[in-house]
């Protein structure tokens, strides 16, 4: 058993920035991840982050309240206004901060931070290195955690919260290197694992973004909010769904169908290519759908050949290197081949903006929770934004939970007996003659998702899907391990997270059926308006135990700094 | 379907009796293109359980899945097997890292090294109440060393870290060159007496096969070499700049 007074879940941006502000102000903190956090997922956002700097010619006029407004409508009004504009606030000495730490930023010729057009957004307001952002702003706070000496636990795969009496004590983890299943006892427990893209077969996502701190919660008792909003970027590479970055459109590039045209001029005739992601995505689905993909095929393009090869190698090196090497294509001569794909999950582990749950000493910031500010779309640029201020907003809401917790020590009896849980699971599944497939279920579901819960959504396949998922559920039951030893077992723990995985979908599949409109990303043919007086609130997914599927309440949304309106581009 | 052939090496050092040996597998695959990462997802799921190997981002900037191809450093992710000649892929850790099991090499020391070289901006000023100003021509200074993804090709590739435990090594090195360049960063003395000594810059003997190696391109040799540059003039006149 080892104890830490925090112990962080995952070490991405926002678990990194949540025990760094902690580590500040002398806590105890370590941070549990799965790969080492320089290789967190955050890494593969491209584009930028969002902040009214102002510093664009442009953008002199720009301010938190008119960023705070376009993330309101943005998100179709469903995102809590408070917290939307605390984020707005944030934004702007948290940028200056990662830039004292040293990040990388692109430079305008004065020497100021450079910001670029983002879609949605009423100035240029998108702070950039490059299009290698996420992964410029990762390794700068990797560098912070090491200097100021956070304990790191790499390669330790967490599987399980510990709970004694109502509060969080810790996880379980396994060892990836050394083998073995250990508890880690703690006060607290930020949980920052990122998203669950890997649910849906054409997702962006890292192969491990399977929404396994959000299982772990949702398993403890923990509702997930808003699970029915799932983004999906216009722009992922035709074969592999690799992101292609919004900077692209940000830049200047085209959306062109297999006619020639740039179709954006029939959907978005005042942001074209720059309009919302949902609005570009579901306009490229509906090219391909009615026949209008390039050659007649289920693709269109992205064209970034008039910008030039100096503008090219300058701001978009990085998509221009993702397009040779997973498509064969070098963008400077060619168009390149897109589809919309699974991007991010704009819902998660309920919280509020101090990434506090409903559940004592357990918090939780970055994609896996929801505060919500992205309300339902998450405009680009701002979910970079929601790692570092919530997960900085969360590491000081563990200092002040710090102060007042009274009763200091975790309950070792639980904390074993956590541990024997997860190896009596995982003895189960070894022993168990495997009669169905874990891969084959596990492709089987995230086909299901692509084409059940994908961009346009109505009744019928809903509840088709629904019911195969919850058959689904039935037979991950019958899976079993291929390998059983103890030294990075890949099998052990592909074959553990299905089960979660599975649980996740539920909660996103129940979420879409029963929310009887269109708002965002959640977009109903048979009810293709948003519906105010009925569904201007949040989901709530409540686990249930021997039951399929969740049990869905609702809450309000936080409302008054910002006007309902209709959300037109 | 198009099939490749896939020899992997195995080993779990855990195991003494066992020496290590090659597996061959059947890749069957679908369309134009297979990745070797792929390829290992392919073989870990349909005939063998007990490979290990690691993965997470597949798009070439996590750094995870870097290993020895065909005689080769690569990303597993970003070789497509296409464009490897011969018909059988050659699979094998990266040469010379302690093993931790199949394709996965401990990557301790790697990042051991790494922290010792103060991979971080150091200020003695006061931070500005806005950004710190850098001018496009500074911030073009540092392009080519930000890009690193720590994959440790260069790491595993470079003679004089097979010859000297003690040696930094290039991906070391590279970070301290990464923020020494950096028109923000004010150390004086805290990163150069780390670096500029035999177990550092001056361990490289120009070997050059950290920039061959490199999956991203880049040329820690240029940063070592800048480096010493800057150690001398640092040494004759007092500034590195």
């Amino acid at each position: 058993m080892i104890h830490h007074d925090l112990i962080v879940v995952g070490g991405g941006l926002s678990g990194l920035r949540a025990a760094i502000e902690a580590k500040m102000a002398g806590i105890d903190v370590a941070v549990l991840s799965q790969v080492h956090p320089a290789r967190s997922h955050s890494a593969a956002a491209q584009g930028g982050i969002n902040a009214a700097l102002g510093n664009h010619p442009n953008g002199a006029d720009d301010s938190w309240e008119r960023h705070a407004f376009d993330t309101t409508k943005g998100g179709d009004f469903l995102g809590d206004q408070d917290a939307i504009v605390q984020m707005a606030k944030d934004a702007i000495p948290c940028i200056f901060e990662m830039d004292h730490w040293g990040c990388p930023f692109s430079r305008f010729e004065d020497g100021r931070i450079a910001q670029r057009p983002f879609g949605g957004a009423g100035f240029p307001r998108t702070c950039y290195g490059a299009d290698k952002t996420g992964h410029y702003l990762l390794h700068t706070l990797v560098e912070q955690a090491y200097r100021l000496q956070v304990k790191f636990y790499v390669e330790q795969y967490v599987t399980e919260l510990i709970v004694h009496e109502g509060l969080c004590q810790g996880v379980v983890a396994y060892d990836m290197i050394r083998g073995g299943f250990e508890a880690f006892t703690a006060n607290a427990v930020v949980v920052a694992t990122g998203g669950y893209g890997r649910i849906y077969s054409n997702s962006t996502n890292a192969i491990i973004n399977t929404g396994s701190g959000m299982a772990m919660a949702y398993r403890a008792g923990v509702p997930l909010k808003d699970m029915e909003f799932v983004q999906f970027h216009p722009t992922g590479l035709r074969t592999t769904n690799i992101l292609m970055s919004e900077a692209a459109r940000g830049e200047g590039a085209y959306l062109v169908n297999g006619l020639g045209e740039r179709f954006m001029e029939r959907y978005a005739p005042k942001f074209m290519e720059l309009a919302p992601r949902d609005i570009t995505a579901r306009s490229i689905q509906t090219e391909i759908n009615e026949g209008r993909g390039i050659n007649g095929e289920p693709y269109i393009y992205l064209d970034i050949r008039h910008l030039g090869a100096e503008k090219i190698l300058e701001r978009l090196p990085g998509i221009r290197d993702l397009a040779i090497h997973f498509e064969g294509v070098d963008a400077i001569e060619a168009p390149i081949p897109i589809v919309p794909s699974q991007h991010y999950s704009m819902g998660g582990i309920d919280t509020n903006m101090n990434g506090a749950t409903i559940m004592p000493g357990l918090f939780a910031a970055g994609e896996c929770a929801c505060v919500s500010v992205h309300g339902r779309i998450g405009l680009g640029g701002n979910s970079l934004l929601e790692t570092i201020v919530f997960g900085r907003r969360a590491g000081a809401e563990v200092i002040r939970f710090f102060a007042d917790l009274r009763e200091k020590r975790p309950n070792a009896r639980t904390a074993f007996a956590a541990v024997e849980k997860v190896e009596n699971t995982m003895k189960t599944l070894a022993d168990r003659p495997a009669t169905v497939d874990a891969y084959a279920l596990r492709t089987e579901m995230t086909v299901l998702m692509k084409e059940h819960f994908f961009l346009f959504r109505d009744e019928p396949t809903m509840k088709a899907g629904l019911d195969k998922l919850a058959d689904i559920k039935d037979r991950v039951s019958k899976i079993g391990l291929r390998w059983t030893g103890s030294i990075f077992n890949v099998d052990m723990i592909r074959t553990y997270e299905l089960e979660g995985m599975i649980d996740v979908a539920l909660t996103v599949a129940q979420g879409a059926l029963v929310r009887q409109e269109s708002r965002g990303s959640h977009y109903r043919t048979d009810y293709s308006t948003r519906d105010d007086a009925n569904w201007l609130k949040h989901t709530l997914a409540f686990y249930q135990a021997g039951v399929s599927g969740p049990r869905l309440d609702f809450k309000p949304v936080t409302l008054g700094t910002f006007e309902l309106e209709e959300r037109k581009y | 379907m198009p099939e490749a052939i896939f020899r992997i090496k195995r080993h779990d050092p855990h195991k003494k009796e066992e020496a290590p040996r090659w597996d061959e597998f059947k890749v069957q695959y679908e369309g134009e293109n297979l990745t070797v990462l792929e390829g290992l997802f392919y073989i870990q799921e349909n005939l063998d359980g007990s490979l290990s190997f690691r993965y997470c981002c597949r798009a070439s900037i996590c750094g995870s899945c870097a290993m020895y191809i065909n005689g080769a450093y690569r990303l597993a992710c970003q070789t497509n097997v296409r464009h490897l000649t011969g018909n059988i892929v050659t699979v094998e850790p990266m040469p010379r890292l302690p093993l931790v099991k199949d394709l996965v090499c401990e990557m301790d020391d790697f990042f051991a090294k790494y922290e010792y070289i103060k991979p971080w901006l150091i200020r003695n000023s006061k931070d500005p109440d806005r950004e710190i100003m850098q001018s496009p021509a500074d911030r073009h200074k540092l392009n080519m060393p930000v890009d690193c993804i720590l994959c440790g090709c260069c790491y595993s590739s470079c003679p004089s870290v097979w010859g000297e435990d003690n040696y930094l090594g290039p991906a070391a090195l590279l970070k301290a060159y990464r923020f020494e360049v950096d028109s923000r960063d004010e150390a004086r003395r805290e990163r150069l007496p780390l670096f500029a000594n035999e177990r550092g810059v001056y361990r490289c003997h120009t070997i050059m096969n950290c920039v061959e190696a490199c999956p991203k391109e880049l040329s820690p040799t240029e940063g070592i070499q800048w480096l010493k540059k800057a150690a001398v003039r640092r040494r004759l006149f007092g500034r590195a700049k």
